[in-house]
């Protein structure tokens, strides 16, 4: 049995370190997608040095720029108490960041392990997990958010405890139903008739083959919970003052002086949009450039 | 592996496999489904057993059980002269590096995101056989070379291979751990017919190679005619007939058979204009509610009074067994 039907073309002209070129691919397949990259990186890279990049203290009053609009010594302006805004957006990001990739990595764990459960398993405990998922998904977010803070108070590691379990629990729905249709594939069948243990299978064939929807589902959850914590600190239900969040500055100084500082709004909800945006466009390309189907393809 | 070495590799005795059927909100078991009911064959050592019959009469519920990838309600499987028809998963694990299966869909058997290398060495990992690179990656080479696969292509994945080459990946993995006992499912009826030829002719190449035994399941009777030793006639999840291939195409016993066999168009078109053709007239029985007396008097064009109360069994008629009253003695 030599004869051979394929002949494989031949090896690529260069070769590159894969993250280089992977990264290249993502420019050239994925534009869209590479430069929400970009701004996501950015945007990491802000919150992780906003103490170095700040150009002046977060809580630094100066009396005599206050509502000053943007300039070359306050590139977004200042607010009220003439603190620069540019330093609070900075610090903002640092703990949208924070928040957001806890909260959002919390959420995909949690949808993970009860999705692959439930979806895996199946039979009676998927019964009870969806049941239970059910009943968790008929209480408004908002109010059970509300509910919760007030008994226990504002603060980062409630608000990324609670966002994390909402999103969590609602999303593992999303996981269990990918799980579902990876389980039908006879691959895991036949790695179940060769003696492989569960846990064999799960981390080799049904987690790879449901990464995408998790790789989706952790970036869109990023974006959903930055909103979700300026929602609650516009709500007043955040992290508390004096520490600056672009919720609470959308809410605070924002909303007050609209008009005599219209800046005040626009840097953090500019901020809060395209960051949301640009993690989501970024999520898609990712999935798509990781799906080795898709290697070489538009 | 066992010291009590017979003929037979595999002994399946009166097996019976029946699906509950629930119901309700509360999915309470209402009824059973007896997709295999009372099925006994032998798998002689480097043979093909095939087994044939109509969509949902239980072949391939029959060779899961044989995997004890579906749960026995009854009878006996034995491997290599060991019962294994109540071990669990654990005491199994041994076990299952001497059988392995291929199956009909060469798209979903394997996994897209695993590369052809880690697809075919799959079963060595699983049994932690892979602890040495080089000694792997040597495995994979041979056992690519032995399909017909060109080694260079084992760090491929799957989407880059045609229906063809997919199938033997499939192969090569259930080759990988020297397995005694090979279960095809339908392994070439999802490919295109001039490929099917190929696969078959690796197949018989393979056991000729290595002295493998097959469980072969398969539409095309031409295809089973082509690779069987032995082939079992399954009707409503029982055996009607199990003869020798040439025993059974030249002359078939059961009404069954016969019946199955005019089926099959025959390629000289003055022949097929001339032969006789005694179609099966009639529903295929539901095997929720199989009839009563032989499971095909429904349909059977000789069908006596008998046929209708008491159900035949397997009995020897000159070298094959058949279960059809017409031969009783
Ligand atoms: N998991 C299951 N639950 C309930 N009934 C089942 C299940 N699997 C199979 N059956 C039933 O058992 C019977 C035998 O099925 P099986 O798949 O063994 O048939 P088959 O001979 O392989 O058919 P085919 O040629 O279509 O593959 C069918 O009537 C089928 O509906
Ligand atoms: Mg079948």
């Amino acid at each position: 049995m030599s004869e051979v039907i394929y002949t494989p073309p031949a090896a690529g002209p260069t070769q590159r370190s894969p993250i280089v070129a992977f990264n290249l691919r993502m420019f050239r397949e994925k534009p869209l997608g590479a430069i929400g990259g970009v701004i996501f990186f950015v945007f990491l890279f802000c919150g992780v040095f906003a103490d170095v990049l700040a150009p002046y203290g977060v809580n630094e009053t100066d009396m005599f720029h206050r509502l000053e609009s943007p300039s070359l010594d306050f590139p977004m302006g200042t607010d009220h108490l003439g603190r620069d805004v540019l330093s609070r957006i900075l610090i903002g990001a640092q703990l949208s960041m924070i928040v957001g990739f806890l909260a959002a990595g919390l959420a995909t764990v949690i949808s993970i392990v009860l999705g692959i459960v439930s979806g895996y398993v199946g039979g009676k405990t998927d019964m009870l997990i969806q049941r239970f998922v059910d009943a968790w998904m008929t209480f408004p977010d908002l109010v059970l958010l509300i509910v919760v803070i007030s008994i226990v108070g504002p603060g980062i590691p409630q608000i990324v405890i609670i966002l994390g379990l909402l999103y969590g629990i609602a999303g593992s729905r999303i996981v269990r139903g990918a799980v579902v249709s990876v389980r039908e594939n006879m691959y895991t069948h036949a790695a179940q008739s060769m003696g492989a243990r569960t846990l064999y299978i799960l981390w080799h064939h049904i987690l790879p083959n449901v990464m995408p929807v998790v790789i989706v589902l952790f970036t869109t959850r990023v974006g959903a919970v930055i909103l979700a914590e300026a929602g609650l600190s516009f709500l007043g239900l955040g992290i508390p003052p004096p520490t600056p969040t672009w919720g609470s500055m959308l809410s605070g100084t924002g909303r007050t002086y609209m008009y005599l500082g219209p800046w005040l709004a626009l840097a953090p909800g500019l901020c809060l949009t395209i960051v949301v945006y640009a993690i989501n466009v970024y999520g898609d390309a990712l999935r798509d450039l990781l799906d080795p189907r898709m290697r070489g393809s538009r | 592996m066992s010291e009590q070495e017979g003929d037979n590799l595999v002994s399946v005795r009166n097996l019976k496999v029946h699906f509950p059927v629930t119901g309700g909100v509360l999915q309470r078991t209402i009824g059973h489904v007896p997709a295999v009911n009372g099925v006994s064959f032998d798998l002689k050592r480097g043979e093909t057993f095939s087994l044939v019959g109509e969509s949902g009469c239980g072949k391939s519920t029959t060779a899961l059980a044989v995997l004890r990838m579906q749960p026995v309600t009854d009878g006996q499987i034995i491997f290599n002269g060991v019962d294994v028809t109540h071990f669990n998963a654990r005491q199994m694990r041994p076990i299952r590096r001497g059988m392995q299966m291929v199956y009909q869909d060469p798209f979903g058997s394997l996994n897209p995101r695993m590369k052809v290398a880690d697809i075919i060495g799959e079963p060595l990992k699983v049994h932690h056989l892979a602890a040495d690179r080089k000694v792997f990656r040597a495995r994979i080479r041979e056992l690519m070379d032995l399909v017909g696969l060109l080694p260079d292509m084992a760090d491929r994945y799957p989407h880059e291979f045609s229906g063809g080459q997919r199938q033997r990946i499939g192969i090569a993995r259930a080759l990988a751990l020297d397995p005694e006992l090979i279960i095809c499912d339908e392994p070439v009826s999802a490919l295109d017919v001039s490929i099917q030829a190929q696969v078959v002719n690796l197949l018989m190449d393979l056991q000729a190679r290595l002295g493998l035994t097959y469980l072969f399941i398969a539409h095309d009777l031409s295809v089973v005619r082509h690779i069987s030793h032995r082939v079992g006639v399954m009707y409503l999840g029982q055996l009607v007939e199990v003869s020798s291939r040439d025993e059974l195409f030249n002359s078939p016993k059961h009404p069954y058979t016969r019946a199955l066999l005019d089926a099959v168009p025959v390629a000289n078109p003055e022949i097929e204009a001339r032969r006789p053709h005694k179609l099966i007239t009639g529903e295929v029985p539901s095997v929720r509610n199989p009839p009563p007396g032989c499971p095909f008097h429904p349909r059977c064009p000789d069908a006596k009074s008998m046929c209708r109360q008491i159900k035949p069994v397997l009995q020897a008629v000159g070298t094959a067994s058949v279960s059809c009253h017409l031969y009783d003695p």
